[in-house]
């Protein structure tokens, strides 16, 4: 859906489903919440930055505070000492929410298989989207912004899925 | 130099301030070893080291003991900087250090049970933490000591004559660099008490060591401090290449002071950038992070990657420089030199920069010492200290540079350090492309590195030594050995035991930035809410070396 063209004059109106216009305005405008742990962060930071620039998709007002944002990226490892927090934060964070796992230590816990670090975010908070690397390339984030924006657009996964988490901390 | 000393437990603190007084009054690092499935049958099943060096930064001294309980006295009274290091090995092996004013895990979580790095201990035993340390009570002890609350006959506290109000900074938040958290007590914007918690960045870096063989090391290396990865690539490489006794082609040493230098730049710019923001200076971010692009592409050209390189490899590197190195080399050094003159065309005369920044978060240099800090944070309180010019390796001592120092010890001087090395890590580097020598990149030895890939494929030879290499590992002697290189945060050092195998005993890592926190609680208080902000920044703590 295109809502400014140069062939249309300003006197245009345009008839959409409210639906349409609501998914194309959050698609276009995510409020990225980071959680940056580790050398997944410093990546984001390039990503954030002018030569990548995340702004050209409309996902560059970063937030600190969970409740003024809708995307969660977890760039960095978790330890088991981090989820408290970690699914605190998640829980702050108003509906509708989207969870992005950035590299391979939040995916799966990356090549700590041990005692402290957490073997996947998705243990204890529902995740939308996985990006593969150690550290990903800014590039990978923001093909997995772009993928993201078309599931909020199309909303072709399962849209339940938040809601029907049940993860480690939640009977806790 | 390093000596050996070996003593009964009981001995230990008397030794420790006999040395103290002699000189010695630089604690490096404290740690333990499990001997319980060690190849040779030792003494006592635990040992503790310490590591120790004279105020003319040259000489060091391993204290060991053999534990025959697991008590032994604190050393803390003698060294703040041991408050920690004791806490952590009472964390990692259960050893009980006496007369501790706060023993209390400082890695692991509060409800974890066991100690990881005993041999006992099960690597992949997770154990999940359901709530957050409060840190009432350390909190409470805290204020005590300072007389701002007092007990209460039913063991309860009362704030005598401040109305105190308590605030979480972290370890989610935007200028808690990672995952640092610190617990203040303020009296209106001034802070009375602070404690910080760390370890939620604690990913098991020396309990996945001592699974790993010497060379599948270094990946985990380069995620210790991970804005300068290369350098904790070689400082790894050069503690076990030190205990094979093997030295380095010259081209090799020449090209890892050239990578030192340049992961030196790399850090100092991302430190500064980032301090800057916090102080709201979001334009000189722009000055300093874009030229760190460059220096990426630069190394993802030469290794592979951009930011965790792994290229460093036991007895030299993965691979020679590739054609045109040099150009683009240059070409990222006149971008940082061109970001740094802006930035400072910006700050070095700014009010607002300077009133934010000089006579704020103050550490003496007595203090410093004694708080074992080292690198920038030493330097810029006016120690000259730096291992590249009091134990020179890899031929330092035949560049010219300066060591660059503070008088103060502020986040002024902690910035101005920076800005400084940064031109000093130039000048280093165009000095090693002028001379660079040729010849081999790696040592001749096939017992430490991989064969050529024609001779693995061709030669019955070849094969055999590549498949024993990958599979066994380096085979380091049966020792025990310190060593460390100026890293960019200052002394990083590994102590290392190996039994001889492929795969080392027991690592440890003198992190920099694990002593530069814990002096930091101390350095805000007394400062303002903002003030500490920068005070944490300006020591540029790196969570994944603090916390391993």
């Amino acid at each position: 859906m295109e809502l400014v063209s140069p062939s249309l004059d300003t006197e245009t109106a345009i008839v959409t489903k409210l639906d349409d216009a609501v998914k194309w305005a959050r698609e276009s405008s995510l409020w990225p919440m980071i959680f940056g742990t580790a050398c997944c962060a410093i990546e984001f930071m390039s990503t954030a930055a002018s030569k990548y620039d995340i702004s050209r998709f409309g996902a560059e007002v970063v937030r600190f505070s969970p409740r003024q944002a809708d995307l969660l990226i977890i760039a960095g490892t978790i330890t088991y000492k981090q989820a408290p927090i970690l699914k605190q934060i998640y829980d702050q964070m108003s509906q509708p929410k989207w969870v992005v796992s950035m590299g391979a230590c939040a995916c799966s816990g990356g090549f700590y298989d041990n005692y402290s670090t957490m073997q996947g975010i998705d243990e204890i908070i529902p995740v939308d989207l996985y990006v593969a690397g150690c550290p990903p390339r800014p590039e990978a984030l923001l093909d997995a912004l772009v993928s993201l924006q078309e599931d909020v657009r199309t909303n072709k996964y399962n849209p339940q899925r938040h809601k029907d988490f049940k993860g480690l901390l939640d009977n806790a | 130099m390093l000596e050996y000393i070996t003593v009964e437990p009981l001995a230990v603190a008397s030794l420790i301030k006999e040395k103290y007084s002699a000189g010695f009054n630089y604690l490096l690092d404290i740690t333990a070893i499990d001997y319980s499935e060690y190849v040779d049958v030792q003494k006592e099943e635990f040992a503790l080291i310490y590591i120790i060096r004279h105020k003319n930064f040259k000489e060091t001294i391993v204290v060991k003991t053999y534990l025959h309980t697991l008590e032994i006295q604190s050393i803390s009274d003698v060294f703040k900087g041991a408050n920690w290091l004791e806490r952590e090995v009472y964390d990692q092996y259960g050893i009980i250090f006496k007369q501790h004013p706060n023993l209390r895990r400082v890695l692991n979580h509060k409800e974890f049970v066991g100690h990881p790095l005993r041999k006992s201990y099960p690597i992949t035993k997770g154990q999940l933490l359901h709530s957050v340390d409060d840190l009432i009570d350390e909190m409470n002890n805290r204020l005590l000591n300072k007389n701002v609350v007092c007990k209460l006959d039913n063991g309860s506290f009362s704030e005598c004559n401040k109305d105190l109000m308590f605030l979480n900074i972290g370890p989610s938040h935007p200028a808690s660099h990672g995952t640092i958290r610190t617990y203040i007590a303020l009296d209106g914007e001034t802070i009375e008490a602070a404690v910080a918690e760390i370890g939620y960045l604690h990913r098991g870096f020396e309990k996945s060591c001592e699974n790993h063989n010497y060379n599948q090391i270094i990946p985990y290396t380069d995620r210790l401090n991970y804005c300068s990865a290369i350098s904790n690539n070689i400082a790894f490489a050069k503690t076990v290449e030190d205990m094979l006794g093997v030295t380095l082609p010259l081209r090799a040493q020449a090209i890892r002071v050239m990578l030192l230098e340049l992961s030196r730049i790399e850090d100092h710019l991302v430190c500064l950038a980032a301090i800057l923001v916090d102080m709201g200076a979001m334009t000189n971010y722009w000055y300093m992070y874009n030229p760190r692009e460059s220096i990426y592409e630069v190394l993802s050209k030469l290794t592979g990657a951009r930011l965790t390189n792994s290229y460093m490899r036991i007895g030299g590197m993965a691979n020679d420089l590739y054609d045109g190195f040099e150009v683009d080399l240059s070409k990222a050094i006149e971008e940082v030199q061109h970001g740094v003159k802006e930035t400072l065309s910006l700050i070095k005369h700014n009010r607002i920069f300077h009133d934010r920044t000089q006579n704020v978060g103050i550490i003496s240099a007595e203090d410093a010492i004694n708080a074992s800090l080292t690198g920038p944070n030493l330097r810029a309180c006016g120690v000259e200290f730096d291992m590249r010019k009091d134990n020179p390796y890899y031929g330092y001592e035949n560049y010219d540079f300066d060591v660059v120092l503070g008088s103060v010890g502020d986040v002024y001087d902690r910035i101005m350090v920076r800005f400084g090395e940064i031109d000093e890590s130039i000048k280093i580097i165009e000095q090693v492309m002028r001379k660079l020598p040729e010849g081999d990149i790696n040592v001749k030895d096939a017992s430490v590195v991989l064969p050529a890939k024609e001779s693995v494929y061709s030669n019955i030879e070849g094969a055999m030594n590549h498949f024993k290499l990958t599979y066994e590992g380096v085979k380091v002697p049966a020792d025990e050995y310190y060593a460390s290189i100026e890293a960019t945060n200052g002394e990083l050092g590994f102590f290392i035991v190996s039994d001889g195998s492929g795969t080392p005993y027991k690592v440890k890592v003198k992190a920099p930035s694990f002593t530069a926190i814990s002096a930091y609680p101390e350095m805000i208080e007394g400062s303002q809410l903002a003030d500490s902000i920068l005070t944490l920044g300006s020591l540029n703590i790196i969570a994944g070396e603090m916390d391993r």
